[in-house]
């Protein structure tokens, strides 16, 4: 299985935020992008995501299955969505639902640490928390792609290490992860991908 | 269809436990209506007279308005991107959401219109027709307000732009809701035309809908 | 018990561990005697033995006013003194108001149908405690869309003084739209005297109501209590895991 990104460009509100642009990722590794604010780091993964159009060149999961790329991939944006009237579980247990897993949602909380607190409504949850359940639904939710925006945002340090343990089983298990980040996300062996170098 | 039940009883289960959900909308109705006396003076003839179409305007103002947020608190904490990544077809999950805020707003409409028909000294048999056209009718209401609860989430505004997009749309919706009631209570039509064109509407805003707020909504989130 | 010691919460709880029971004796009492008395009251020599109507209907109205009274001033001791009591007294009673302004509501509408011919005119007495009904709806409403507890006492406490003085305002306004319209279908139920015999029992309603009312009311606080600190001690569970 590899991503591949033939010449995709992606313009924004008239400015073109990348063009050209070609790279491919294979089963197992994982992508760094950088670049400095508005390099359009954001703009790449919500891209794979299928949630901002491409100008030019095409994006594709080798080998085509019958499913598309939108519907193989994780998107973990700046928003967490989170319900806060929603207990922490049910949560949980709805992105599960419609994103198609069939994952143990109890695994998934105790991945991320939340286990004991799965009862609470998750508007008690701090900033932090709301971050781990969010990555919850990564491992509850089979699906080989993960985008993450700044992952780290918000975590701290033990969670932090748990995150990369995270991504570490995913990328062991075949998954692809391509991160846009200004920080180090403690992944071992990744490539880098600098956006706005020219 | 367990993405689309999932979407549907979250949808049900978050209006049901914040923000008082569904009385809102019919509190909303209660005041539209109650207000009408004081507008027109308390004579009861007159009030029976209007009084249906007092109560399909009430409901009608009722449930688009109640749609506001229906997309805006998605969009806002960032499920409405996660959504999108769904394998159920953007109109499916559109739906989705537009049968749980009926089911959690417009029904209760249905519901409370005959006691509300009570403050406007409407006859026992002119109630039933107007209740039973509400039925056949707001279905219609928020499907057709789902494409402007689509766009407004697009454009980044809320409140009175959904209104101003959608209201031109609804009169139809109005026109035969209110003809069907008014040929149920006095005639000389039949009550049975005016009512299937009604169900016709709703029928054709329930395909018309989804497909055009997932337009909106795909065109618009880039 | 001085009042500073209700401020504590937890006295407070204590106290209506200790009196509720005895308050809930005592309201029976007072609606089996209040009952009594109202039923062997003498039938109208008008409107015959409907008019019992009068004697759940009236204390109702009273106690829903009285409600809104003492919303009032827990809305002046949240928004004044910041009396930690306060706003959970005025979130305790408004639904107990609501559901008396409706009670006042339903059975003024079930005594109208044989006076009036119909369940609902739009009389100036009633019309006005319909507002007050959607102005106690208002404020529930307030409390329910509050996400964070302690700035939705604050606006409801606001809304609850405007409501306050506004009331005899629509009280006003609302006479004068009536008697401007003078629609024909108004009847005026002005009686006779009301007569001691109907009096008494009508009085005997209106302090078993008060019970009624005072034991809800107590009740009603112990739970916002108890659900603020489950609520809290959820906060701390979820900054220890």
């Amino acid at each position: 299985m590899k991503l591949v990104a033939d010449t995709i460009a992606c313009t924004r509100g008239g400015r073109e935020v990348f063009a050209g642009l070609s790279f491919s990722v294979a089963a197992g590794e994982a992508l760094l992008v950088t670049g400095r604010n508005g390099a359009g780091k954001s703009s790449l993964l919500r891209a794979i995501a299928g949630l901002v159009r491409l100008t030019a060149g095409t994006l594709a999961l080798e080998p085509d299955g019958d499913r598309s790329l939108a519907e193989q991939v994780h998107y973990l944006g700046h928003h967490d969505a989170v319900k806060p009237a929603l207990s922490v579980g049910e949560n949980l247990q709805f992105w599960t639902a419609y994103l198609g897993g069939n994952g143990d949602t109890d695994d998934a909380l105790a991945a991320v640490g939340l286990d004991a607190i799965g009862h609470l409504p998750a508007g008690t949850l701090s900033a932090g928390q709301k971050r781990r359940l969010s990555i919850a639904r990564l491992v509850a939710a089979k699906r080989p792609v993960w985008l993450l925006d700044e992952p780290t945002a918000s975590l701290d340090a033990p969670a932090q290490s748990d995150l990369a343990g995270i991504m570490d089983r995913h990328l062991h298990g075949g998954g692809i992860v391509i991160a846009a980040t200004h920080a180090d996300i403690g992944l071992k062996s990744a490539r880098s991908l600098r956006l706005g170098a020219a | 269809m367990t993405a689309f039940n999932a979407l549907l009883m979250r949808d049900i289960r978050l209006t049901m436990r914040a923000g008082g959900g569904a009385l809102m909308g019919a509190l909303f109705f209660l005041i539209v209506v109650t207000l009408v006396p004081f507008a027109l003076g308390p004579d009861l003839a007159l009030l029976g007279r209007i009084g249906p179409s007092i109560l399909w305007l009430g409901a009608l103002l009722a449930s688009l308005l109640a749609l506001d947020r229906l997309f805006t608190s998605d969009f806002e904490d960032g499920s409405l991107d996660v959504l999108l990544t769904g394998s159920l077809p953007l109109e499916l999950a559109v739906t989705a959401k537009a049968l749980a805020h009926w089911l959690t707003t417009g029904l209760p409409l249905v519901i409370v219109a005959p006691v509300l028909g009570l403050l406007l000294n409407i006859e026992g048999g002119a109630m039933d027709a107007v209740a039973l056209t509400l039925l056949a009718g707001t279905p219609a209401l928020t499907f057709i307000g789902l494409i402007g609860a689509a766009l407004s989430v697009t454009l980044r505004r809320g409140g009175l732009l959904l209104a101003v997009l959608v209201m031109p749309l609804t009169v139809p919706v109005l026109i035969f809701g209110v003809s069907a009631t008014n040929a149920a209570v006095s005639g000389p039509v039949p009550f049975g035309p005016p009512f299937t064109i009604l169900c016709a509407l709703s029928l054709m805003s329930l395909v018309i809908g989804p497909f055009a707020a997932a337009t909106a909504l795909r065109q618009g989130l880039e | 018990m001085a009042l500073i010691d209700l401020a504590n919460p937890t006295r407070f709880l204590d106290l209506v561990r200790r009196v509720l029971p005895w308050l809930i004796a005592a309201t029976v009492i007072a609606f089996a005697i209040g009952l009594t008395m109202a039923m062997n009251a003498p039938d109208d020599y008008q409107q015959g033995a409907t008019v019992k109507i009068m004697f759940l209907h009236v204390p109702a109205a009273w106690l829903a006013m009285l409600c809104w009274a003492l919303m009032s001033v827990a809305a002046l001791g949240t928004l004044v003194w910041r009396h930690p009591l306060a706003d959970v007294a005025g979130k305790a009673a408004a639904p107990i108001g609501a559901a008396l302004t409706f009670t006042c509501l339903v059975t003024g509408s079930l005594w109208g149908r044989p006076m009036w011919g119909t369940y609902w005119v739009w009389d100036a007495r009633l019309t006005s405690v319909l507002v007050l009904f959607l102005l106690y709806l208002g404020v529930l409403a307030l409390y329910w869309t509050a996400e964070d507890p302690n700035r939705g006492a604050r606006a409801a406490a606001v809304l609850v003084l405007v409501g306050a003085i506004n009331l005899p305002i629509i009280k006003f306004s609302v006479d004068w739209w009536n008697t401007l319209h003078q629609g024909e279908s108004i009847f005026r139920a002005g009686g006779p005297e009301i007569d001691p015999t109907i009096l008494r029992p009508l009085f005997a309603m209106a302090l078993a109501f008060l019970l009624l009312f005072v034991t809800l009311h107590l009740a009603a606080m112990r739970n916002e209590i108890l659900r603020r600190r489950v609520r809290t001690m959820q906060m701390m569970q979820a900054q220890t895991a």
